[in-house]
């Protein structure tokens, strides 16, 4: 069976374009990337020698990427930034765990658990408020300080405990946004159907509002990696407080630009990801049925 | 004679200031399928929604089967949802879990039963209301006819003794009445006991053992559909019919 080439067979099971028209398609798009590619060389061309042929070049690039310094720092503050990643890796679960369960605490209704309703709502109002740097000064120094017995006197578990406090106050927040996001009718569906409360919220509210959060999350994600340096303050040698001693010898900058790149080369990836989820998820509730 | 199945006695429920029952009485016996009409605002769902707990009740008795108060203080209302299905107009499936899992969780859940016993159970009623192909798609595949009639599936695999619908077709395009009035019609075959507000006239017409019209927070008339629609006792009822029919 043939067709004609200008009549759309009907019957048929592809789509039916044009062919002129698919032809023009397929030029413009040609087309599109030839201007795209050419566009950004010559960005890229301009803005190398713009900055290669400026007075002052040599000078930055030997205090800023200096080759020699890459060579002989690279090891050292990789295996820094490790502390970095193992502090991430330590605190992101606890803070998800603190942050859902003070987020169910804050939708609490009954009247027995107006104490949990109450201390949930101070904590996010409290350490949101503070910042994250002074936390980390505060525990970071003042735990240890206090001598307790029993209790662990290294700045950087309290370093790390300050990041999850103050994380999970955001998280949590973000976790609420997804549950209250969920439309009641689900709510009075489930409790319909005689599931509990409780029931109710774990198999049907929360799987939903997870799902609508895991974006925003992973922007909280990223901006904890980078906060990781912030309990250099009080002493951990993680990359920031390496490059910062690499640096003091020589007093050259690139060991910052070595750690600032590692950073990037961990939060670039988690900033892709969340892309994705963000237009996946764009797409979802764009295509979506009406609930 | 049968027993009662529902009995709504004096039943009062106001929001704020806003009295929307006011004394309702009403009974549905066991096997009856009673059809609530009124105008819109008029307290329908409210009414409904008093019946399975989800909202309480200001004043009056509710009783199921004669052995269970919905509106004593401290009631178990777990139980009575289990034993009253309820599917409202815009049919809330759960968007997150495929057709048979939306099907299996409550009887999981709240039942106990195992997931393969849930899950055969789940299949035959899926299969005799003729969606057997769709047990594993999600909710936001199907039309909205199929939605609604997943919900109705929902609703029965618990067993319930009492159905009460809430306008379930009032959210479909036309052409997909049918299909979900089909289902309903087989359940009142089956001996169902149901109670369901709809603007449905000639579907209650064909159907119903009893027409109740809720005017002014109560039943203001009721009788059989014959008696309601072809020679309405209340001036206000006969309103109410001119106008639906007039649409
Ligand atoms: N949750 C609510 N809060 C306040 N008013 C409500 C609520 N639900 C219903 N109402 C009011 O109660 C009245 C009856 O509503 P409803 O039972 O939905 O009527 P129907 O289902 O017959 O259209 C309306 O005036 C409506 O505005
Ligand atoms: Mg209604």
């Amino acid at each position: 069976m043939t067709t004609s080439g200008t009549e759309p067979d009907t019957g048929a099971p592809i789509p039916y374009v044009d062919p002129v028209r698919r032809d023009l398609q397929r030029r413009k798009a040609i087309r599109d990337t030839v201007i795209a590619s050419v566009s950004i060389a010559v960005v890229v061309v301009a803005g190398v020698a713009l900055v290669t042929s400026a007075a002052g070049w040599p000078l930055v690039r030997d205090t800023f990427f200096s080759g020699e310094q890459i060579g002989s720092t690279l090891p050292e503050i990789a295996s820094a930034f490790w502390l970095n990643v193992r502090i991430f890796l330590v605190a992101e679960p606890l803070i998800l765990v603190v942050g859902l369960a003070i987020a169910l605490s804050r939708g609490t209704r009954s009247p027995l658990t107006f104490p949990l309703r109450v201390v949930a709502t101070v904590y996010t109002d409290i350490f949101r408020g503070i910042p994250t740097i002074l936390l980390v000064f505060l525990l970071g120094f003042g735990v240890p300080a206090l001598g307790l017995s029993g209790v662990p006197n290294d700045p950087l578990v309290w370093g790390t405990v300050a990041l999850v406090i103050s994380y999970s106050a955001y998280v949590a927040e973000v976790f609420r946004a997804g549950i209250d996001s969920v439309h009641p009718s689900q709510r009075a569906a489930a409790r319909s159907l005689g599931l509990s409360s409780v029931q109710t919220t774990r198999y049907v509210v929360l799987p939903q509002a997870v799902r609508r959060v895991v974006p925003p999350l992973l922007n909280d994600f990223i901006s904890l990696q980078k906060d990781t340096a912030l309990v250099s303050v009080i002493g951990p040698i993680e990359a920031l407080r390496q490059a910062q001693i690499d640096s003091s010898f020589t007093f050259n900058f690139t060991p910052y630009v070595v750690a600032a790149v590692l950073f990037i080369a961990l939060t670039v990836p988690m900033t892709r990801c969340a892309d994705w989820l963000n237009a996946r998820s764009a797409r979802e509730r764009g295509a979506g049925g009406s609930t | 004679m049968s027993g009662t199945t529902l009995a709504i006695e004096g039943v009062h429920k106001a929001f704020g200031t806003n009295p929307v029952l006011r004394a309702l009485d009403l009974r549905v016996a066991e096997h009856e399928v009673v059809v609530l009409i009124g105008a819109s605002g008029s307290g329908k769902s409210t009414l409904l929604r008093c019946i399975n707990g989800l909202l309480p009740v200001d004043a009056g008795r509710i009783m199921l089967d004669d052995d269970i108060e919905v509106t004593a203080l401290g009631a178990d209302l777990d139980e009575v949802r289990r034993r009253v299905g309820i599917v409202f107009q815009s049919f809330n499936l759960f968007p997150h879990r495929s057709v048979l899992d939306n099907v299996t969780l409550a009887q999981r859940k709240v039942l106990g039963r195992s997931k393969a016993e849930a899950e055969q159970h789940g299949h035959d009623l899926l299969t005799s209301f003729g969606l057997s192909d769709k047990a594993m798609s999600f909710p936001d595949r199907l039309s909205g006819g199929q939605q609604q009639r997943v919900a109705i599936v929902r609703a029965l695999a618990m067993d319930p003794e009492i159905m009460l619908f809430d306008e379930i077709t009032s959210a479909l395009d036309p052409q997909l009445v049918g299909e979900v009035l089909d289902v309903v019609r087989g359940l009142s075959h089956a001996g169902m006991t149901i109670l369901m507000a709809t603007h449905e006239m000639a579907f209650a017409q064909e159907c119903a053992d009893r027409v109740c019209f809720l005017d002014g927070g109560a039943v203001l008339e009721e009788g059989t559909a014959q008696q309601v629609f072809g020679d309405a006792r209340e001036q206000r009822t006969r309103d109410f019919l001119a106008r639906v029919r007039a649409r």
